[in-house]
């Protein structure tokens, strides 16, 4: 009963403001500032997530910096970076600081609140038919929290004693324990405030997104109707809810080792030749509770990639997706399976191997839906007449990338095999392909896709096309050759490896790398450029649905108000993907089912 | 000055493509949009074929340049290893016809099926026969893998035989260090509380537990070839990882948590400088868990030879208990009594913690 109350005041107020557009009563603060449109919000999402983006990826240009030659000296670091670049040379702590924020940078600020805040907070009412989200305050709420997480963040980078610099996994005891590493003094207590901070900003959001999605939709909306971006953001915000506390709780707990003198991760340990009085923890512990949210949170980063290049690979294949009900299932059995296999992180952590094996097993059994998930995708191309939109490609791009990082997690994910590849370069090579660059691919396909709604305008087309070509290139570049050097027995977060007899081959290679991603570094620049300069000066629209797509967000003024449509939200007749139906290109899910239509 | 060059040059760069792109867009317009549209696509769907070509004879070229510095040409190093080199190449062919299959289909269908007038998509939203399929036929694939995995796992993983040599290996900030438990086969007790590092006891040991007192400590682990050794994995601080990429080992060292793990070398340093190719072969340890500002620099080296060779390094090692208490060494008595100025310390003083 509330929910209908809830859906009729929320249409009346939407109707109030159609009819006055032209002078309502919105302050510069509370349009783009305060806003509780989830437009707004997600916009904000989207733009904190690319300062973000800049940031983690600079940090990893200079990372690479010092990987492609160690014993280079770059004076012109040491002006921008003082004592951490002691004579233009990156000191060993600095190195170490840059690795952990990139990865915390990336994984959780741009491809978790950059990519879910979003494109949930932005497609969830378009695509389901809503005014907007349940919760408008907490949805304003929820990227206040991100905001304050990334100040704080921001903030640690500047302290005296260096940012967190124990991996952005912060084992413990390292990360528990100023004497051992200076970036777990202050830094790292900053670090696990803001992780706080962020972890209520996600579950603000993912508690909205669900009841949102379960509550909120447009008549005839049944969930077998909602596109696919939609179930995928739906699964993502189910793993959110249900992991994100977990990790809550380890940090808090970290925080007690760290200030309270408690000791869950901490026993017999001498530091810097002090004897610890810390007696009866488990250092192992915190890697339980930190993967039983990490592995999800992979997945977290993944689905609604997944989603959004389903919906971008039918639009413009004009063709439905294949097996509709078979990528529901896949998301569904990928969200389930995604709790039960955290301990493949921890293969060779002193394990009891028959638990070991359990979690082989389960892990090892993500790969039937994936594999579902990408013969659906190929089925999709598959006698269709695409069309080459720079979402597309990326779209395209995505399933390249998720097919090559995902077939390298087989390796991983088989405990024999991991016992040798287990945090060396193949690692990297694997995690950095699946999930950094395929979501970032994802990312993109969705920026290019719904830019237009965004914005009212149309990106540049031939920087869009160069972007993503360099991107491609440059991806495989990177990471497919450190698939060797993990071969290798390369180990993951060396500083310098010029003193190893077994791992100092590779230093053109490593040379290579980091040129190609300096490379593509900057033409990431050129996105950026593209997506600030379209928003004043792009193309306008013309049409109110330039991708002959579908789904109900283009079905709203090409600029829509708070509220989104200016009338009554329409109808749903149908399920998303009719294109090519009955010999016509595509129709509408708002279009009634007609009496001679025949049945899908 | 230069810095400012580089500078001016990147950004005359952007400004030069930015203004190319922002031509071309007004060319469009003057053309028709729908017209460079379709110009665009055959563009990009003639690249994605050559991306594929030109992808995949790429991959071929990176094996070609980089396999040979793998460490699986040389072979696995320790006789257990072989399991994991066969799994990997099982892995490889299994995985490598899946891949070169998927990515042809994905980027062939991309090229074959891009838009054209006289072509209209096929609809086509599901089929119940294809989907069990390709359900099916992962599944059996991944059993398959499945099972020689696990059937190695347990293998490496189980107990170590026996009559294995025991080593004991502590990580701490940023080295390595070994004991060896002497000629009684035991290890004498550690207590973390016991470490004291001014007096050298620096991993603790309970030099009242008689065991210990032919322990040896070192910085080199010596290993005798074809025998199965078995190392007790400890840390003093932090988590460290004990990497022997050469035999295809890995193992965390945790404060408080004691883990072990065993193998068999197969060939001794001096075999595999020659197998190598390279004079200056050794096996490394390296630390393969982020353990602070040095972890890069965290080395041990493990040198295989023969049991004569390494019989006769052993007793070349004195225990660590006499050079602690030098006043206990019977080799060592009368020359010590004259010197009352080292020798004697009590042993309380050794062993508490200050």
């Amino acid at each position: 009963m509330s929910t209908v109350a809830l859906h009729e005041t929320a249409h009346h107020e939407a109707h109030g403001e159609a009819h006055h557009e032209h002078h309502h009563q919105e302050t510069f603060i509370t349009k783009y500032i305060f806003s509780q449109d989830h437009k707004m919000i997600a916009k904000q999402f989207l733009i904190t997530g690319i300062i973000w983006a800049f940031i983690g990826g600079l940090f990893s240009v200079i990372f690479r910096l010092q990987l492609a030659d160690p014993n280079a000296t770059y004076p012109f670091l040491e002006d921008f970076l003082g004592h951490w670049a002691k004579g233009g040379k990156l000191q060993p702590e600095f190195y170490y600081a840059l690795v952990t924020m990139h990865g915390t940078i990336l994984v959780f600020f741009v491809l978790t609140a950059g990519l879910s805040g979003t494109f949930a907070n932005f497609l969830i009412p378009l695509q389901i038919g809503a005014r907007d989200m349940a919760s408008p305050l907490l949805n304003m709420l929820s990227y206040w929290f991100f905001f304050l997480a990334s100040v704080i963040m921001m903030s640690s980078l500047f302290v005296q004693t260096g940012p967190a610099s124990g991996g952005w996994t912060i084992y413990p005891p390292l990360s528990a324990l100023g004497e051992a590493s200076s970036g777990s003094k202050i830094g790292m207590d900053l670090w696990l405030v803001s992780m706080a901070m962020f972890i209520v900003s996600s579950l603000l959001g993912g508690l909205n997104y669900i009841t949102t999605i379960l509550n909120m939709r447009t008549k005839g909306m049944s969930m077998t109707r909602m596109p696919l971006t939609i179930w995928a953001l739906f699964f993502t915000a189910v793993l959110g809810v249900l992991s994100f506390p977990v990790l809550l709780s380890g940090a808090i707990l970290l925080l007690f080792d760290r200030n309270l003198g408690t000791s869950f991760y901490l026993s017999d340990i001498v530091v810097a030749g002090k004897i610890m009085p810390n007696e009866g923890g488990s250092a192992i512990l915190f890697q339980h509770l930190f993967w039983f949210l990490g592995h999800p949170e992979v997945y977290i980063i993944l689905l609604p990639a997944m989603g959004m290049s389903s919906e971008i690979l039918s639009v413009n294949s004009r063709k439905p997706i294949f097996g509709y009900m078979a990528m529901v299932g896949s998301l569904f059995a990928i969200t389930i399976l995604a709790f039960l296999v955290w301990a493949h992180h921890m293969f060779v952590t002193g394990l009891n191997p028959f638990l070991g094996s359990v979690f082989v097993l389960l892990t090892l059994l993500i790969a039937v839906p994936s594999a579902i998930k990408v013969f659906n995708w190929l089925t999709t191309l598959w006698k269709g007449n695409i069309r080459f939109t720079p979402a597309m490609m990326f779209a395209i791009g995505f399933v390249s990338l998720f097919i090559s990082g995902g077939l390298t997690g087989i390796f991983l994910g088989n405990s024999a095999l991991d016992i040798h590849l287990h945090d060396t370069y193949f690692v990297i090579a694997h995690f950095h392909i699946v999930m950094g660059v395929a979501s970032f691919f994802g990312m993109y396909a969705g920026v290019y896709h719904w830019f237009p709604k965004m914005f009212g305008r149309h990106l540049n087309n031939t920087l869009s096309y160069v972007h993503f070509w360099i991107t491609i290139v440059g991806a495989y570049l990177i990471f497919w050759p450190m698939h060797y050097e993990g071969l290798a027995g390369m180990p993951r977060r060396y500083y310098d490896f010029s003193n190893w007899e077994s791992f100092k081959n590779f230093g053109g290679l490593n040379q290579f790398i980091s040129i190609i991603a300096l490379l593509v570094f900057a033409a990431q620049l050129l996105f950026v450029i593209n997506f600030f300069y379209s928003i004043f000066k792009g193309r306008k629209l013309t049409t109110l649905n330039p991708w002959n797509a579908n789904t109900l967000e283009w079905t709203t003024p090409i600029r829509p108000g708070h509220g989104n449509w200016p009338g009554d939200i329409p109808e749903v007749h149908r399920w998303p993907y009719d294109y090519a139906k009955d010999g016509k290109d595509f129709i509408p899910q708002d279009v009634p089912v007609g009496d001679d239509e025949s049945k899908h | 000055m230069k810095e400012l060059l580089f500078v001016a040059i990147i950004v005359m760069v952007f400004i030069v493509i930015f203004q190319i792109a922002k031509a071309s867009e007004y060319v469009s317009v003057l053309k028709g949009e729908e017209k460079t549209r379709k110009q665009n696509n055959k563009i990009n769907g003639f690249l994605f074929i050559a991306f594929l070509i030109v992808g995949l004879f790429g991959a071929w070229y990176c094996n070609h340049l980089y396999y040979g510095k793998t460490l699986f040409p040389q072979g696995s190093a320790s006789v257990e290893g072989e399991k994991i080199d066969l799994m990997l190449y099982i892995t490889i062919a299994v995985t490598g016809v899946v891949f070169v299959i998927t990515q042809v289909l994905l980027f062939w269908f991309a090229f074959k099926y891009q838009e054209s007038d006289n072509k209209k998509a096929y609809y086509f939203p599901h089929d119940n026969k294809l989907e069990l399929l390709w359900t099916t036929v992962p599944a059996i694939f991944l059993t398959i893998l499945v099972v020689f995995g696990l059937k190695y796992w347990f293998k490496m993983t189980g107990d170590a035989p026996k009559d294995a040599v025991l080593v004991e290996i502590t990580g701490h900030q940023f080295a390595w260090d070994m004991r060896y438990p002497g000629k009684d086969g035991k290890l004498g007790k550690k207590n973390y509380k016991l470490y004291n590092n001014p007096s050298g006891n620096t991993l603790g040991v309970d030099f009242e537990d008689p065991e210990s007192w032919d322990d040896l400590h070192t910085t080199e682990m010596h290993l005798p070839l074809g025998k199965p050794v078995k190392l007790v994995i400890n840390a003093m601080d932090v988590i460290h990882d004990v990497g022997l990429s050469h035999f295809r080992m890995k193992m965390d060292a945790v404060p408080g948590i004691p883990t072990t793990l065993w193998f068999t070398p197969k060939y001794t340093t001096e075999e595999m400088k020659k197998r190598t190719g390279n004079p200056n072969f050794v096996y490394e340890i390296s630390c393969d868990q982020m353990c602070g500002k040095g972890h890069f620099s965290m080395r041990g080296v493990i040198v295989v030879e023969s049991e004569a060779d390494y019989n006769k390094w052993l007793a070349s090692q004195k225990p660590e208990y006499y050079t602690l208490f030098p006043d206990k060494d019977p080799s060592k008595k009368e020359a010590v009594a004259t010197d009352t100025t080292t020798a004697s310390k009590p042993m309380a003083q050794l062993t508490t913690n200050p």
